[in-house]
């Protein structure tokens, strides 16, 4: 994007528009012949993984939006639709969720390799300050997108995110009054930020264009941090960068992968699939992972005013890191204290990290405080100081002494890797944080659903039905299954006929007919699974005050703590059955008579798993309660067992299809990396 | 890009009737779409409110200025902590008052910010005693 370039088209068609505008041109100088640095390393594919992440999330986000209903009492239940109903609809929106993480975890790399290498020193201040800019509007874009769901975590997300504004003396309230459209979050909040979740990642791609132009201006650092002198220093953009990023984004597509085929729900807060309540708020509210650090920087300060300066300032200081660092040496390989210091910086922001998703209470507090000190001193105190008392070592000649004297450290890049994905696997610790005030954790089970190529048990799913509308369905709802679904494939297994017939034993209102009057009708394939309340308070009054939630999430809206390290050992494994577990051990976890000196109120049944023991549904399941036809065993185990991989299946009808696409997709992006990475080898085998 | 027409129509005050919550008890109701607590508190709780030094408060505020004269035992307060917006949990917290969930935020019988990191006692709402057993909030 520098410069005219001497690009000259052969087809005459071609070159009658080169003349008019020279867009191929630009092309050309700018991802063809481009001079890049040939000792860049893998770290430097990180901005062409950043604008495939882009790109990714706007094409699967302008599809969601073809779906999607911005409105209080829709926006809900149309994600719930567009992941059963729409074709596909359940990758896109894993594709969209899960890449709003892997999105936010490679911009992190790719901001600590420049830190690392100091690619925000002279004359790169306006691209790093770009960089910078495209953060913060990520950070607007991912929160704004997190509230769209409309789930307990989205509301409460946006409660508190647009309360910080009410810190700002004087004009606080007007501004969140501005923010919000009305009196508290509600409607009209949630239609002005579909509209900017809409809106900014095209300002994000503009400022992208900025930053790539102001990259090819001043061209790549690289990691010994010289410029390049002479042609021999670099090598062409295309094929050698360009394959050398390809390679490296199909790796990151393993990574990606892995999470929306196998784990989708890991990034993600078990709450955010309890719909809206303004209400009630969440025992514990915890941003995305992504935004850990700045949170608890914020919570670590007393004063709500200080608190919220220090948050945004920890993000602002780095505009000023151009000028607070002041070394002339570039790259931290030559620099032995600084590199040293930035690994403990690395250490800090995980830790900010974990502590973000963690209570404030006690030594977690204390702890904040002294990491918050710690990361402001790195940037006001350490990097400035570091400036003026470090000797550097001898930084080569040119790149390509250095590339001769290039020795083995892929020991240290390896270290790097582990703990730049400790970074990813650290702040997703949200997940686990909640409900374990007072709930013994439930013992784990085998599900026939669990890994990566698990299915539902047909029988299971078969009797678990039965339980369900023979027990549960007295006072829970399950109002996003329908009838016909049972007859879906990777479902319980029956025809379309059995799913109609099964609809028919129903009765549901539907109308108003001619007369003007509501009328029932025996079910049809379509319907739903009619609730056994009208509406909520109805539930409440006829249940002590506590209202039966409806039971086609109540698998993905429960967890509990999984604690460190069982939640990274958790990526690994695969392991993301918290919610049944949970629902399996609450329903079997009745105690007749409490332990002796815990009072029980009134009206509530005591329970071993249930957050606080006190739960006002009574003992749902009893031994012989339900007759099954296949001669498994009718006991509460069975029961709950059964019952709850139907409810496994109603909050996830699509698993099997998902684990089995995801088995394919693996199998080619292994094959691709693999090709590639041979091809990578072949085109560099003349630079090294 | 602020409230519009509707919204603010929808905003209008609101009457409540205060016979069914008895002493010790409390009700929330929703205004301008905000949870109001309306706590009927007992003999102890306005006591310990009002006998509270006035220098023991980060906000300081007397229980008098909080409440409409001849009706001390009715606390009404916007149940939406000072900090950054949570609903506090009624009859929680060390001083019998509210506790918040969010951040650790605890407010007394008289809704007024004794410890955490909330700057300020929890509102206030206008409102006025239509009779001894009704109220107008707004």
């Amino acid at each position: 994007m520098s410069g005219p370039s001497d690009f000259q088209p052969t087809n005459p068609a071609l070159k009658w528009i080169e003349r008019r505008l020279p867009i191929m041109g630009l092309m050309h100088s700018s991802f063809v012949a481009y001079p890049t640095p040939r000792n860049l390393n893998y770290w430097w594919t990180f901005g062409a993984i950043l604008s495939m992440m882009l790109a990714l999330q706007i094409v699967t986000g302008v599809i969601l939006a073809m779906h999607y209903t911005p409105h209080a009492d829709l926006a809900f239940k149309s994600v719930e639709l567009i992941v059963r109903d729409v074709n596909f609809g359940w990758l896109l929106r894993n594709m969209h969720a899960v890449g709003a993480s892997m999105f936010f975890f490679a911009v992190y790399v790719h901001m600590f390799r420049g830190l690392y290498y100091g690619s925000y020193k002279e004359p790169r201040e306006v691209l790093w300050i770009l960089g910078v800019i495209i953060y913060l509007l990520m950070m607007a874009t991912g929160f704004m997108g997190y509230v769209l769901p409309w789930g307990q975590m989205s509301f409460w997300g946006a409660t508190v995110i647009t309360n910080l504004f009410s810190a700002i003396p004087y004009v606080g309230d007007s501004i969140v009054t501005l923010l919000w459209g009305g009196y508290a979050v509600g409607n009209p909040t949630l239609n002005r930020f579909f509209s900017l979740h809409y809106l900014l990642p095209f300002v994000i791609a503009g400022v992208v264009v900025l930053h790539v132009w102001a990259l090819h201006v001043a061209g790549q650092n690289n990691p010994d941090g010289v410029e390049p002198k002479t042609p021999k220093d670099t090598v062409p953009f295309t094929p050698h960068a360009t394959i050398k990023d390809f390679f490296g984004v199909s790796c990151f597509m393993l990574l990606y992968a892995w999470f929306i085929f196998y784990m989708p729900n890991y990034l993600g807060d078990a709450d955010n699939y309890i719909p809206a309540n303004p209400g009630v708020t969440p025992a514990h509210i915890v941003p995305e992972w992504y935004y850990l650090p700045f949170y608890a920087i914020l919570r670590s300060i007393p004063n709500k005013l200080a608190g919220v300066v220090a948050m945004f300032g920890a993000i602002i200081v780095l505009v000023f890191l151009p000028w607070l660092d002041t070394a002339r040496t570039r790259s931290s390989k030559y620099r032995p204290l600084a590199k040293q210091f930035f690994w403990i910086f690395v250490v800090v922001c995980i830790l900010l990290g974990y502590l973000g998703s963690q209570p404030p209470e006690g030594i977690y507090v204390i702890a904040g405080r002294i990491l918050t000190v710690m990361y402001f001193a790195y940037f006001l105190i350490l990097l400035p100081l570091l400036s003026r008392i470090e000797t550097p070592r001898p930084v080569p000649n040119s790149i390509s002494d250095a590339v001769l004297a290039k020795s083995g450290k892929a020991a240290s890049i390896a270290a790097a890797f582990l703990i730049a994905g400790g970074l990813l696997i650290g702040g997703a610790q949200n997940a686990r944080a909640e409900d374990s005030h007072g709930g013994a954790s439930p013992p784990g089970n085998k599900w026939s659903f669990a890994g990566p190529v698990g299915k539902y048990d047909r029988g299971a799913l078969q009797r678990g039905l039965k339980v369900y509308k023979e027990v549960c369905s007295a006072c829970h709802g399950l109002s996003y299954v329908a009838f016909r679904n049972l007859a879906d494939p990777g479902g319980p297994g029956y025809s379309t006929a059995q799913a109609a017939a099964f609809a028919a034993e129903y009765k549901i209102k539907d109308g108003p007919n001619d007369a003007g009057d509501m009328f029932e009708r025996p079910g049809r394939p379509a319907d739903y699974f009619p609730s056994p309340f009208p509406n909520e308070n109805a539930a409440r009054a006829a249940n002590g005050g506590a209202a039966p939630p409806d039971l086609s999430l109540i698998t993905k809206a429960r967890s509990y703590k999984r604690g460190f390290p069982m939640f990274v050992i958790d990526v690994v494994t695969q392991y993301q059955e918290q919610g049944p577990d949970y629902v399996a051990a609450l329903l079997q976890g009745y105690l007749d008579k409490p332990p002796a000196g815990f009072s029980l109120p009134d009206g509530s049944y005591y329970n071993t798993y249930f957050p606080g023991h006190a739960i006002k549904m009574p003992k749902p399941l009893s031994d012989g309660q339900v007759t099954y036809d296949d001669g498994s065993p009718a006991t509460v185990a069975q029961y709950a067992k059964d019952v709850t991989t139907f409810l496994m299946w109603a909050a996830e009808p699509h698993m099997e299809a998902r684990k089995k696409l995801g088995l394919q997709v693996f199998v080619f992006l292994i094959l691709l990396a693999g090709l590639l990475y041979f091809t990578k080898k072949k085109v560099w085998a003349s630079s090294h | 890009m602020n409230p519009d027409a509707a919204t603010i129509a929808a905003g209008a005050p609101i009457e409540v009737d205060l016979t069914p919550i008895a002493s010790g008890q409390d009700i929330k109701v929703f205004w301008r779409g905000k949870p109001i607590y309306i706590m009927n508190r007992t003999k102890k709780q306005v006591e310990e409110a009002q006998k509270v030094p006035l220098k023991d408060l980060p906000d300081p505020q007397t229980d008098q200025q909080r409440t409409k004269p001849g009706h001390e035992q009715w606390l009404v307060v916007i149940g939406i902590c000072t900090h950054l917006g949570c609903i506090p949990i009624a009859h929680e917290g060390s001083y019998d008052g509210f506790f918040c969930p969010c951040h650790g935020s605890v407010y007394d019988t008289s809704g007024r910010i004794r410890q955490g990191p909330a700057p300020a006692n929890l509102p206030v709402p206008p409102y006025s005693f239509l009779s001894d057993t009704k109220i107008q909030i707004g």
